[in-house]
């Protein structure tokens, strides 16, 4: 069993139990775990394709030839329309992730003249504030999984506890899936523990590639493996493998 | 109904040195490209770009006429960072006005509307209100069920000098017609600027448009147009569906231009020095050939 395939599946238990809400999962092994929760256990969920419209069926990844059973039409000024909404579940990447789940895709060394432009806020900020936001960070390191994030493009729950209600309200990070395990803030401070390790993975090294205080529980779990008929529709979303080239098997 | 059709030259001859130019499209998608290398050619300087950005900011950057980006992000899309943009980040040569996107999207409704903001929750508790401290946050002045007053940040709207756009199809008096997946944000960049001036791949005849696509394509009118450029691979080298895609190998090219003194030179006396469109597109199939 590759360590990709354990990722994707635990990307796609992040959307276990969503409903009638926009899947809108960003990046390769996200994108691939959300449409295998949508062809699976996350059926009533929607999904675009990456272009303008909600496709029905499940699309194979980077296909945009492929055929499309479209739902409806989400011109990218509706999907900032859905944000606002709040009827979405987004999973970003991150560059930098803080205990408190801020996260950084905007710039390293501040962003007045930054060392590395990064993408930018992006939507970051209007997600975090207006629904539910899982992550995904294909590489664990003490780099990424960091003391402090260099800029907030999204906000974690220290900042929206300085915020206060009623703007926090629909702040919501859910999960934090990397290539060595999964993560919640269920912490009564809301701060990052370890809900689950990936099968090989062993607890010391996911301590030694976090720069931070991890919350661990008492009695270590490990993430499922994923089943036969998983496997056969991840390689039917990804027939070329490209998942296998964003994380590593060690 | 007025003939409205213009020259890249004549639109250009309407843009000062230090005005800030709305440019539609979004990343490398639909962008008026052959208006922005003519503002490129015309030498303008101290200029503002508002924009969902992309090739129009890296070029305008890496030709020193740039002094200030307002974005909701550069890229190139297939690219996700704009090359040129990156450097001019990392070198200090531009001043950068970094928005969510979505609050971007309020600042063009703001000035499409005339209000002087448009309220939203995007920006609290990230580094958006840090970067931008010229931006305020207000106090409901309405209360929610529990009495509470609800803190929102207020996007200012876009003080837009002059708009361009670039649609598939257009008539002489303004209308323009998309024919691709996605409007963008261009009908609000049209209604937010001073003027707007909109390329398109050819100009028809009023009663054609039916025939090209649905009413629904029909989304800019011509109140909110004041000149209209017919430019057939206009938005070249960003993507202009239905009539063309991307051109992956060119924009390939222009991103390894960011890195290399040498490269960039060849790139600007090849396909920015250059006395028009037609000679750009004469260029470009030479390119094309030497591939």
């Amino acid at each position: 069993m590759r360590r990709a395939d354990i990722c994707v599946v635990q990307i796609a238990e992040c959307f276990r139990n969503d409903a009638d809400i926009l899947c809108n999962p960003i990046g390769i092994s996200p994108i691939i775990g959300g449409r295998l929760a949508k062809a699976t256990f996350a059926n009533e969920v929607v999904m675009t394709d990456a272009v303008s419209v909600l496709a029905a069926n499940i699309i194979p990844l980077g296909d945009s030839n492929a055929e499309r059973v479209i739902e409806s039409y989400v011109p990218y000024r509706t999907i900032f329309d859905i944000v606002w909404s709040g009827r979405r579940h987004v999973m970003m990447g991150a560059t930098q992730i803080d205990q408190f789940g801020n996260q950084n895709i905007a710039a390293i060394g501040g962003y007045e003249k930054p060392k590395a432009q990064l993408l930018g806020l992006r939507g970051a900020p209007g997600n975090l504030i207006n629904h539910r936001t899982s992550y995904w960070v294909p590489k664990h390191s003490k780099r990424s999984f960091v003391a402090n994030v260099d800029v907030v493009s999204g906000p974690g729950y220290d900042k929206m506890k300085t915020l206060g209600a009623p703007g926090n309200r629909f702040h919501d990070v859910y999960r934090v899936v990397s290539n060595l395990g999964v993560f919640d803030f269920s912490t009564p401070d809301s701060r990052m523990r370890l809900v689950s390790m990936h099968p090989g993975v062993e607890i010391e090294q996911i301590l030694e590639n976090t720069d931070f205080e991890l919350e661990v529980p008492e009695k270590l779990l490990e993430s499922r493996l994923p089943t036969e008929s998983e496997i056969e529709i991840i390689q039917l979303i990804d027939p070329k493998g490209v998942r296998y080239s964003e994380v590593d098997d060690e | 109904m007025p003939n409205k059709v213009l020259t890249e030259e004549e639109v250009v001859s309407e843009i000062q040195d230090g005005m800030t130019i709305g440019v539609g499209g979004w990343g490398s998608r639909r962008k008026p490209m052959s208006l922005i290398r003519a503002i490129i050619r015309a030498g303008l300087k101290d200029l503002t770009i508002v924009s969902y950005g992309g090739p129009e900011i890296g070029l305008l950057a890496a030709t020193g006429q740039l002094r200030r980006a307002v974005y909701g992000f550069v890229s190139l899309d297939s690219i996700p960072l704009e090359p040129h943009f990156r450097i001019a980040r990392q070198t200090g040569s531009i001043i950068a006005t970094e928005f969510d996107e979505g609050a971007f999207y309020l600042g063009l409704l703001a000035a499409s509307h005339r209000v002087p903001f448009y309220p939203t929750r995007a920006g609290l508790g990230s580094d958006m209100l840090k970067m931008n401290p010229e931006l305020k946050v207000i106090t409901s002045p309405y209360s929610d069920s529990d009495g509470q007053y609800e803190q929102l940040v207020a996007i200012p709207a876009f003080d837009i000098d002059v708009s361009l756009i670039h649609m598939n199809r257009a008539d002489k008096g303004g209308n323009g017609q998309f024919l691709g997946p996605d409007l963008f944000f261009d009908d609000l960049f049209a209604m937010a600027a001073r003027k707007t001036f909109m390329s398109c791949e050819s100009i028809i005849d009023t009663e054609d448009f039916l025939s090209h696509g649905s009413v629904h394509t029909l989304k800019i009118p011509r109140i909110f147009v004041d000149g209209v450029v017919e430019a057939p691979h206009g938005a070249h080298f960003t993507e202009c569906p239905p009539d063309y895609g991307r051109d992956e190998n060119f924009q390939k090219f222009y991103a390894s231009t960011a890195k290399n003194e040498e490269l960039w030179e060849q790139f600007k006396s090849r396909f920015l020095d250059l006395e028009s469109h037609s000679e750009y597109l004469k260029s470009l199939e030479s390119f094309r050939e030497s591939q």
